[in-house]
């Protein structure tokens, strides 16, 4: 399959299940809302080493929030409820408490109901006030600038983590670029999110190392200069590889996300120097949801 | 199905206990069977077809035409459906109501909605004292639900209260609050002496200044997050706390009483 000059391999993402929530940060302005989603999500890029996968879905219009304030919504990934629990927690109480004028509220409805505010709420040492407004029970922590308004829990549902799609271009500006207008079309989806930095991950990685201690090294069949020294899967004229990493809701939000990223990539094309996209994947065995990449673009 | 109507015939000389004619003690029930029901009247049974005349026979949506103020117990122990009362109720409407809503087109009498656990009740008139209290003794009052009064109400509103919304759009009597563990009572009008005395924990919100105990304490003027999000949950009444331009976030906050465990706070409009 080529799509305006860019090859699209007959291959296929391979993603796993994942336990997923969101929240709603709310402040006095989109500014503090958005400074306090970036630190709730920050060191969220990847469950090998930071316990969750995390990022800002979108901006929320006053109108979409609960309290009527500009906010933001934030969703968190995690490979078990337990673990996502702790880190929603953790997070919770060390980034958005903390944050001037935010407030935090629940995303999900539905789902299996896991702590947000429940136990921040301790932090008011007895002076905590607690409402139960319509069904929902909220937790008004005395603080320093006045009252940090909290929804008690919020949802957990299953979820799928570790779709993607590579872009192999002629240089490293034309593959950011592309990622880039990739990036900017997919945060337009809802119910995803693009966990690396920028959206954007250029150290892909494969299962298993040379050292004993290392469950993951870096993918060397992708790695441009390394394409006379390794089994390659590089033409010649490649020169630098970016993947897009997508964590969804459902199995078709993802399928959503990563026809628009592809189809961005693509109509910048061959012109630009975008040569190919492929996808990372193990082989089919270990994860159990697969995103065929010619499927998709179908 | 048409509502299950119940047309007093006349106004008893004795007080009477209605407490039987709730959704889940009629459903099922022919019209022959309901009219053989008794309610306790003083020493007397009565048949119930002695009292109201009865036509309808969907017992989840249930009316009561004529009410006066000598039948008590309306909708005692609610589960679900309907009650809607063309006049005034007696003492004791909506006891231990558990789900469902409850109208009254007039006024009520002592302890309305008394130790109420869920659902909602609305009153058009006046109540009268211990709205959604305690029975005497007891120390748990209304646990849930929303009682809307568009009038006035009694002393001892929300006695012993635990949770729910009690909003009062006229004035409130003497010790509004008293002894509240925990839960809202809005007041648009005025209130009267020993507002909270002895609450625990829980919200007074006033549109009007009112005159506090010396065991509360200013805390000063503050915006709070949450009034927005309570005033919102109002929208669906049908209430003047239900129009927007009533709601507010900037309040006065005293905090009391204080010669009980203090973690009460009354809000008042600024």
């Amino acid at each position: 399959m080529i799509i305006n000059g860019v090859s699209i391999d007959a291959t296929f993402a391979e993603a796993f299940p994942m336990k997923a929530t969101r929240a709603i940060i709310t402040a006095q302005n989109e500014k503090w809302a958005m400074i306090s989603a970036q630190a709730m999500t920050g060191f969220a890029t990847s469950v090998i080493a930071c316990g969750c996968e995390g990022a800002i879905e979108r901006v929320l219009d006053p109108s979409e929030t609960p309290d009527g304030r500009p906010g933001v919504a934030i969703m968190i990934f995690a490979m078990g409820g337990k673990g996502l629990a702790k880190q929603l927690e953790t997070r919770a109480g060390q980034c958005v408490l903390t944050s001037p004028t935010s407030a935090l509220f629940s995303g999900i409805d539905g789902g299996i109901r896991i702590p947000l505010g429940k136990n921040l709420r301790y932090f008011g040492d007895g002076f905590q006030v607690s409402k139960q407004i319509s069904g929902k029970r909220y937790w008004r922590i005395p603080v320093m600038d006045g009252e940090f308004l909290t929804e008690a829990t919020t949802g957990q549902i299953d979820a799928i983590g570790g779709g993607n799609f590579l872009v192999l271009a002629e240089s490293q500006p034309q593959a950011l670029a592309a990622c880039e207008a990739a990036i900017e079309e997919m945060r337009k989806i809802p119910n995803v999110i693009m966990p690396f930095p920028g959206g954007v991950v250029r150290s892909g990685s494969k299962v298993g190392s040379k050292y004993k201690s290392l469950g993951a090294s870096t993918n060397d069949a992708f790695c441009p200069t390394l394409k006379g020294m390794t089994k390659t899967d590089l033409s010649p004229e490649i020169e630098s590889v970016m993947e897009i990493v997508i964590d969804g809701l459902t199995k078709e939000d993802i399928d959503k996300a990563m026809r628009v990223g592809i189809q961005a990539v693509c109509d910048l094309g061959a012109a630009n120097g975008i040569k190919r996209i492929s996808a990372g994947n193990y082989g089919g065995k270990l994860g159990p949801f697969h995103f065929h990449l010619q499927e998709i673009m179908a | 199905m048409s509502a299950l109507t119940f047309t007093l015939k006349f106004k008893p000389t004795q007080r009477v206990d209605l407490s039987p004619l709730v959704s889940q003690n009629l459903s099922g029930l022919s019209l022959d069977e309901i009219s053989a029901l008794t309610l306790q009247s003083g020493k007397l049974k009565l048949r119930v077809d002695d009292l109201f005349t009865i036509v309808g026979s969907d017992a989840q949506d249930i009316v009561i035409n004529n009410s006066v103020d000598n039948l008590d117990f309306i909708g005692k122990d609610l589960e679900g459906g309907s009650i809607t009362i063309n006049g005034n109720a007696g003492a004791y409407l909506a006891f231990g109501l558990k789900s469902g809503e409850i109208k009254v087109s007039g006024n009520v009498g002592l302890y309305a909605a008394c130790e109420m656990k869920k659902g909602y009740l609305e009153i058009s008139g006046n109540a009268g004292d211990f709205l959604g209290a305690a029975l005497p003794g007891n120390k748990m009052g209304m646990k849930g639900g929303t009682i809307l009064v568009k009038g006035n109400v009694g002393e001892r509103a929300g006695d012993h209260m635990r949770r729910g919304n009690i909003l009062i759009e006229g004035n409130a009597g003497d010790y509004c609050g008293s002894r509240m563990t925990a839960g809202t009572i809005a007041v648009m009008g005025q209130t009267g002496r020993y507002l909270g005395y002895a609450m625990r924990r829980g919200t007074l919100l006033l549109w009007n200044q009112p005159k506090l105990s010396a065991s509360f304490n200013d805390c000063g003027a503050h915006t709070l997050a949450f009034l927005p999000i309570l005033f919102a949950s109002f929208k669906t009444l049908n209430s003047r706390f239900a129009d927007a331009s009533i709601a507010f976030n900037r309040v006065q906050r005293y905090a009391g009483d204080m010669s009980e465990m203090g973690r009460g706070e009354v809000l008042v409009k600024l």
